[in-house]
């Protein structure tokens, strides 16, 4: 009966409560419920080191000597470096807290900018059809073919000719992986907007007589971005690989620009021979976490969107002496 | 031997006090509240009721069915066994031998890339050791018995080459092959053509009668359980408010709900004074030799839904269409309202030929046509308000700047659909199927129509909801004198509606004419076997149009040969 209750009321819950992420919180139960929170907990961790690094960090990324003099190279974790220094005399810690700040970025620009295009793209493309659609469909498939991290050196090489300011860096890593995510989503967008165009309340506003942009964007765009979120995260985590592989590979961000997991990973090559962990171990672990509460709450999101998946409290048994009817009554009175 | 049998026959389901609760996103919700039924051998249980009232969740307890978020208590004995105690794998070893089902939907029931013999030997095999061409010859021999013609060729097709009523007769089949005890048929014909529905009811009562099995019919058609059933229980919010056999069910039933239920029921009755338009009225609608040929795939002709059609719908008047699913009736419902391309002949709608119309030319008419789609669910964007949803069309032909301007008149309109405004606010899920169907009826009203088209609006609804839906189309229909096309597959809800009616058969408009004249007396053979295959809610009653169905079918055969 409470439970009836709680939901009916549930349908009138405060706005901050039906967000996306907030909202499967509440709904999730057990095991499902513990993977999202770590995996919030883990991204807020890492966003609030973001936001907050000049404040956490004790040395600039790029940082090589203060009012003591130049930093000692290679120098063990304890004391005033409290993680190590590299090769190179950067302080580990610093750059680590300097680096969440590196990768946050690149994966907010590229994910905004391969949602908008592979949406718009996507939705003229399904509802249109056509041959714009072959076209498109043709071009989204033939990036597919392509190894994804090829074709991100490929742009980024492009789009920076090997300069490697801070912006400049995060705009060309961001858009060398939005060329790889854009056909993801330009796929599942086409698709649901292929699928909405036979709805009947498709059919209604053409009956009705509106115009194609209207129907597209008022009735097809709003309905097909349900499954979003989902490939949002999921593909979060793989732009953080994605940066980190091109920053390994020398095609990221330099060091003086801005500090970048992959190129320290890169650098700290050498050091693993000699028995210095620390310079590899601090860096890989952030990128290993990162990626790995991201994961969690997309694999949760995709878990609790699916009713076939998600798991609920069991219902409990209830006798026929105290519960009556009216508690159907009850249930019927909500749902009408 | 007579004792067994009779101590057989008290005993094939036994439901005590059942109780089912489902675990949802919103709490728990009970689904059914103590229902205690017993079916006994050789006889047919119908259980109706409507969406929502537990008929469905009850009959598949009895298979061990529910999902994993259904918590059930109380005792369903099947033969003496408890099927909710005794275990997942004896529940297994039950099913097929002591319990089978039919489902509603025959097409999804059969698996599309195995052979019908292979699916029917699958469910011999699974029970006991049995060699492929003895099961192979048991598929055959069921095959036969449920009427399919040449089964020793047929056992080897898929189940695409069968048409929907051969499809549902395999699927009585693999319930039978192992002769069960009991039989679950959940809604066995909703999804088939009347005519179609006749036959399959015909042979479950032969499984009953031959095979000896308890039938336990699911359906919420009041006229399949006056053909069918012996007994009948009434479910409503979970419980039976009434159980009594069928004839004392139908002649005297006891229960407010049941008689409030069988008071909903559309019944073919003749309406009498229908004034006929005047020769001289305005025509909103007029087709001849309509075609409409749908495009086929490379190198095949297309398909010709509709063949040469005439018709005319005057002002204010209202056309019924009826006929079975393919005949071409939403076809040229679609037609009309521009959603579908005409390739031959003439269909003028508002003055505008349609054939090779442009879009430019038809859109300042769209405000004078209205459109009711058949499924209430599908029909609303569900990220928008139900008043925004009424308030679109107003929107989109410049009536009104946004859905707040718009609000007035949407107000109006609900109330006019007698929903209460507060209803604007809600999102389309947030109302029952009935007054959503209401609301849709609101939205197609917004521009003052000429023209309304509905398409089936009543077949996804509940009985009792469908006759207030009609009821309040009836009403609306005189107050604001709208031309209309009812496009429906019941015959008895056309009859309510229409001043006219055309039936549909394969694309040809094969009669037309006033409702009583077509209902009254057909003259085409296929009206006459819409007619006869008609089920009727009157036990008596639908026991002679059983007969006279079954003469007509004889004497088409006759003629045939």
């Amino acid at each position: 009966m409470t439970n009836v209750l709680a939901a009916a009321k549930d349908k009138r819950a405060p706005w901050y409560k039906r967000l996306p992420v907030v909202a499967q919180l509440r709904r999730s139960v057990g095991l499902q419920r513990g993977m999202l929170i770590t995996g919030i907990v883990i991204c807020l961790v890492f966003i609030l080191t973001a936001i907050f690094a000049p404040l956490i960090a004790p040395f600039g990324f790029g940082q090589l000597r203060d009012d003591a003099g130049a930093f000692p190279r290679q120098a063990a974790p304890g004391g005033e470096h409290i993680w190590g220094t590299t090769v190179g005399g950067y302080d580990v810690f610093s750059r680590v807290v300097w680096g969440a700040q590196t990768a946050i970025s690149v994966v907010i620009v590229a994910v905004i900018l391969s949602v908008t295009i592979g949406v718009v793209l996507g939705l003229v493309s399904g509802y249109l059809g056509g041959w714009l659609d072959r076209v498109l469909v043709v071009i989204a498939d033939a990036v597919y073919a392509f190894p994804s991290l090829l074709l991100a050196i490929v742009v980024s090489i492009v789009i920076s000719g090997g300069q490697s300011s801070l912006l400049g860096g995060i705009v060309a890593a961001g858009i060398s992986i939005t060329v790889v995510f854009v056909p993801q989503y330009f796929r599942v967008v086409r698709a649901e907007a292929v699928r909405l165009k036979a709805e009947a309340f498709v059919e209604s506003s053409k009956v009705v007589g509106s115009s194609t942009a209207r129907i597209m964007f008022k009735h097809v765009l709003r309905n097909a971005t349900r499954s979003l979120p989902l490939i949002l995260t999921l593909n979060a985590s793989e732009a953080i690989l994605t940066l980190a592989s091109l920053g390994f590979l020398g095609f990221g961000i330099g060091p003086t620009a801005a500090a970048e997991w992959g190129y320290d990973l890169n650098r700290a090559l050498s050091d693993t021979a000699s028995g210095i962990w620390w310079t590899g171990v601090f860096p890989g672990a952030a990128i290993v976490l990162l990626v790995l509460g991201v994961t969690l709450v997309g694999e949760s999101l995709n878990d609790l969107a699916d009713p076939r998946l998600r798991t609920r409290r069991r219902a409990k048994r209830r006798t026929a002496a105290t519960t009556p009817l009216p508690a159907a009554a009850t249930t019927e009175g909500a749902g009408a | 031997m007579t004792d067994t049998a009779h101590d057989d026959r008290l005993k094939a389901v036994d439901i005590r006090d059942l109780e089912v609760t489902f675990a949802t996103d919103g709490g728990d919700v009970p689904a059914v509240q103590g229902v205690s039924l017993e079916v006994r051998a050789g006889e047919v249980l119908a259980i109706v009721g409507e969406s929502g009232s537990g008929k469905t969740v009850t009959a598949k307890t009895i298979l061990g069915l529910l999902p994993d978020t259904a918590v059930a208590s109380g005792a369903v004995l099947l033969t003496g066994e408890d099927v909710l105690s005794v275990g997942p794998k004896r529940v297994r070893e039950l099913r097929g031998t002591d319990v089978a089902m039919v489902f509603q939907e025959p097409s999804t029931a059969l698996n599309p890339v195995y052979t019908v013999g292979w699916q029917i030997a699958e469910g011999i095999r699974a029970h006991g050791k049995v060699s492929r061409r003895e099961a192979r010859k048991r598929a055959i021999d069921i095959l036969r018995r449920v009427g399919i013609p040449d089964p020793a060729t047929r056992v080897d097709y898929y189940p695409h080459q069968f048409s929907g009523g051969q499809k549902q007769r395999v699927v009585i089949a693999m319930a039978l092959v192992l002769n069960p005890s009991v039989i679950v048929a959940d809604e066995p014909t909703t999804a088939l053509d009347v005519t179609v529905q006749a036959e399959i009811l015909d042979l479950l009562r032969r499984c009953r009668d031959e095979f000896g099995a308890a039938i336990v019919l699911i359906t919420h058609n009041m006229g399949v359980v006056a053909d069918l059933a012996d007994r009948v229980a009434v479910m409503y919010l979970g419980g039976v408010v009434e159980e009594a056999d069928a004839a004392t069910l139908f002649a005297s039933p006891q229960d407010d709900y049941t008689k409030r239920l069988l008071g909903s029921v559309p019944r073919l009755e003749a309406r009498g004074h229908q004034a006929a338009p005047a020769a001289d009225a305005e025509v909103v609608v007029r087709a001849s030799g309509l075609e409409i040929e749908y495009p086929g795939r490379l190198g095949r002709g297309g398909f010709r839904a509709v063949k040469g059609v005439d018709f005319t719908i005057a002002k204010g008047q209202v056309l019924g269409l009826v006929g079975e699913s393919g005949s071409g009736k939403t076809t040229i419902g679609r037609a009309i309202a521009g959603l579908t391309r005409v390739t031959g002949g003439s269909l003028e709608v508002l003055g505008v030929e349609m054939n090779g119309v442009r879009e430019r030319d038809f859109k300042p008419k769209r405000a004078d046509i209205g459109f009711v789609f058949q499924d209430p669910a599908s029909s609303f964007n569900p990220l928008l308000t139900i008043a925004e949803c009424v308030a679109e069309p107003l929107i989109v032909h410049g009536r009104a700047g946004d859905a707040r301007a718009a609000r007035g008149r949407v107000d109006e309109l609900l109330e006019a659909v007698q929903l209460p405004k507060a209803f604007g606010d809600r999102y389309p899920h947030e109302l029952s199927g009935g007054q959503r169907q209401r609301a849709s009826l609101a939205r197609s009203l917004a521009l003052d129509p000429t023209l309304l088209i509905a398409d089936e609006p009543t077949s996804a609804l509940d009985v009792s909801v469908q006759a207030r839906v009609l009821e309040l189309f009836a009403e609306l229909q005189k107050d604001l004198g709208f031309a209309a096309l009812f496009i429906s597959h019941d015959l008895a809800v056309v009859n309510i509606l229409a001043d006219r009616i055309g039936v549909l058969f394969h694309g040809d408009l094969v009669e037309s004419g006033p409702n009583d004249q077509v209902l009254g007396a057909p003259e085409h053979a296929y009206t006459k076997r819409l007619l006869a295959s008609l089920p009727v809610p009157d036990p008596a009653e639908q026991a002679r149009r059983r007969e006279a169905l079954a003469a007509l079918t004889r004497a088409e055969t006759n003629q045939e040969s």
